[in-house]
């Protein structure tokens, strides 16, 4: 079973959640399906989705909800 | 003109970017010592080796730092602060922030936490300006609530009309329907959003005049007197957000100058209006008749056209206000002279539909000679980052005519150049030289249409 992670394609605050009322896109043990949103990055008070390029089960958040993330950085991983 | 005779002490300023370096410059020229907060990310930027004092408030996201009122408290009374100027966006209109400042025995830049309040509220703000007499677009005058309300006010203004939010403002929050099953659509979407973006699902329907101009009259009062420093124009815009700023407006008769202008006054006499302040206007050229938009209760972004014209520096103004005294300018005293164009200069990039490009600035050109200036954030070897707004600076000319500070623009925007992120210069550079911008035939949703048939012109 390999490991995936999902990379920021951006720099920017990240975000779990479509709205701060709202559950998470993902948590730990869902599955995600590759084009799957698993979070938003803010940047420069634009918001971007974030899609997931691999399948399988969601292992571990690497990054907390509205924490700063550079482009490039892991978020989560998935166990494919 | 008379000297001041009182005088603000020590000045935090809490903002970053080019509106931190702006209050800094004219504060130092009074003599106030300055002190600006700023996040972990903005250490090196120029309002910290600008200010006399920095003190980092904390971490790079907003929410943690430039908007994490008990901390930036917690720097003013650390520093023996006597006043707070907010600048734009982040805190400046946020009437907890002021009442907080005023509470703790400081000053807050600005009118009281009252005005804040009142005028934040759109639907509270059009209401009150209707009772002050300002024209105002024909609308719902009390909140709607239910879609059978909000369609039963749509019927009897016609479509198309705009859903706005209660706490919206700034172009935030704003749905266009153009029939009944589309307000029937967006109207709860609209509600939801509200909700969740202002915690205020509260909605009001209003008249949608399309190719309306957007032209705004800029205020000072001290309390007990307020003057006008003119008209700005507005009408370029994306996304409903400002582009391009000029000042005076085009096309718009004395008479009608005349009108608008009192108009913002008799409004912000209403309410004993303190420091420096804009009334926002739609003006519809065919029927030469202006609605009231709403009041912003702040330095705007595009106070420089109005200072190029008027000869007067607002940011002084502000801080003499704020210090206790009273208006130093009478009404009389002011004339438009020439003509002032403003360019927001972006990390953006125009060839792909605006993408936010932070990053690094490897270098940096500022363009000069007469009648330009540059307010920005800007030097060799600083970092944008990726946390805030994307603007980076304004590029503003004047002259003795549209025609010749369009000249001049285009001069300046070719001596401007900036290396390592993306910018919209690219968009200025192809306006100024427009046919259509040349005419001034600019409407609110001039841009996006140009955007739309242009792009591949842009170069």
């Amino acid at each position: 079973m390999a490991i995936k992670s999902v990379l920021s394609p951006l720099p920017g605050i990240f975000y779990r959640r479509p709205s701060p009322n709202q559950s998470p896109f993902k948590d730990d043990g869902d599955t995600c399906a590759v084009g799957d949103v698993i979070g938003i990055v803010e940047v420069m008070k634009s918001f971007h989705e974030v899609k997931s390029d691999s399948s399988g089960t969601v292992v571990n958040f690497l990054v907390e909800n509205e924490e700063a993330v550079i482009a490039g950085q892991p978020l989560l991983e998935i166990e494919e | 003109m008379y000297p001041a005779k009182k005088s603000i002490n020590r000045l935090l300023v809490a903002n970053r970017g080019e509106i931190a370096c702006r209050i800094i410059r004219s504060a130092q020229e009074l003599g106030i010592h300055t002190t600006v907060i700023y996040s972990q990310c903005d250490e090196d930027a120029l309002p910290v080796q600008l200010a006399d004092r920095a003190v980092v408030v904390g971490p790079a996201p907003a929410a943690k730092s430039y908007l994490n009122i008990e901390a930036i408290l917690e720097v003013a009374l650390a520093n023996n602060i006597d006043a707070i100027h907010p600048g734009y966006g982040f805190l400046a209109e946020n009437a907890k922030f002021a009442e907080a400042v005023e509470t703790s025995g400081m000053k807050f830049v600005g009118p009281s936490s009252k005005t804040i309040r009142l005028m934040g509220d759109k639907l509270a703000a059009r209401e009150f300006a209707q009772s002050a007499g300002i024209p105002v677009a024909a609308g719902s005058v009390e909140g709607v609530q239910s879609v059978d309300e909000m369609s039963a006010a749509a019927n009897q203004i016609g479509y198309p009309v705009l859903i706005k939010a209660a706490a919206g403002g700034g172009g935030r929050g704003i749905r266009i329907a153009t029939n009944l099953e589309e307000l029937q659509r967006l109207a709860p979407q609209a509600k939801v959003e509200a909700q969740a973006t202002f915690g205020d699902n509260r909605l009001f329907i209003e008249k949608f005049l399309p190719q309306a101009r957007h032209i705004e009259v800029q205020v000072l009062g001290d309390g007990e007197h307020t003057i006008h420093c003119f008209e700005r124009e507005c009408s370029m815009q994306r996304r409903r957000q400002k582009v391009w700023e000029e000042a005076p407006a085009v096309n718009l008769s004395e008479e009608i100058r005349e009108r608008i202008c009192q108009s913002a006054v008799a409004l912000a006499q209403q309410v004993n209006y303190s420091g420096a302040g804009t009334v926002e206007y739609l003006f519809d050229e065919e029927s030469e008749a202006f609605y009231f938009l709403e009041m912003n209760t702040r330095i705007q972004v595009e106070h420089p056209v109005t200072e190029c014209i008027t000869g007067i520096d607002l940011i002084r103004e502000m801080l003499l206000i704020a210090a206790g005294n009273p208006l130093r300018l009478k009404q009389d005293e002011l004339a438009i002279r020439g003509h002032s164009i403003e360019c927001r200069i972006n990390a953006e990039d125009p060839f792909q539909d605006f993408m936010p490009s932070p990053g690094t600035v490897t270098s940096v050109t500022i363009p000069a000679g007469p009648g330009v200036r540059f307010d920005s954030m800007l030097y060799s070897g600083c970092d944008i980052p990726p946390y805030y707004d994307s603007m980076l600076g304004k590029l503003v000319v004047w002259d003795e005519s549209r025609a010749h500070a369009l000249q001049r623009l285009q001069r300046a925007l070719s001596e401007l150049q900036v290396k390592g992120i993306k910018t919209t210069k690219p968009l200025h550079q192809a306006l100024v030289v427009e046919p259509a911008v040349m005419r001034s035939e600019i409407h609110t949703e001039f841009l996006e249409n140009w955007l739309s048939e242009n792009s591949s012109r842009l170069h």
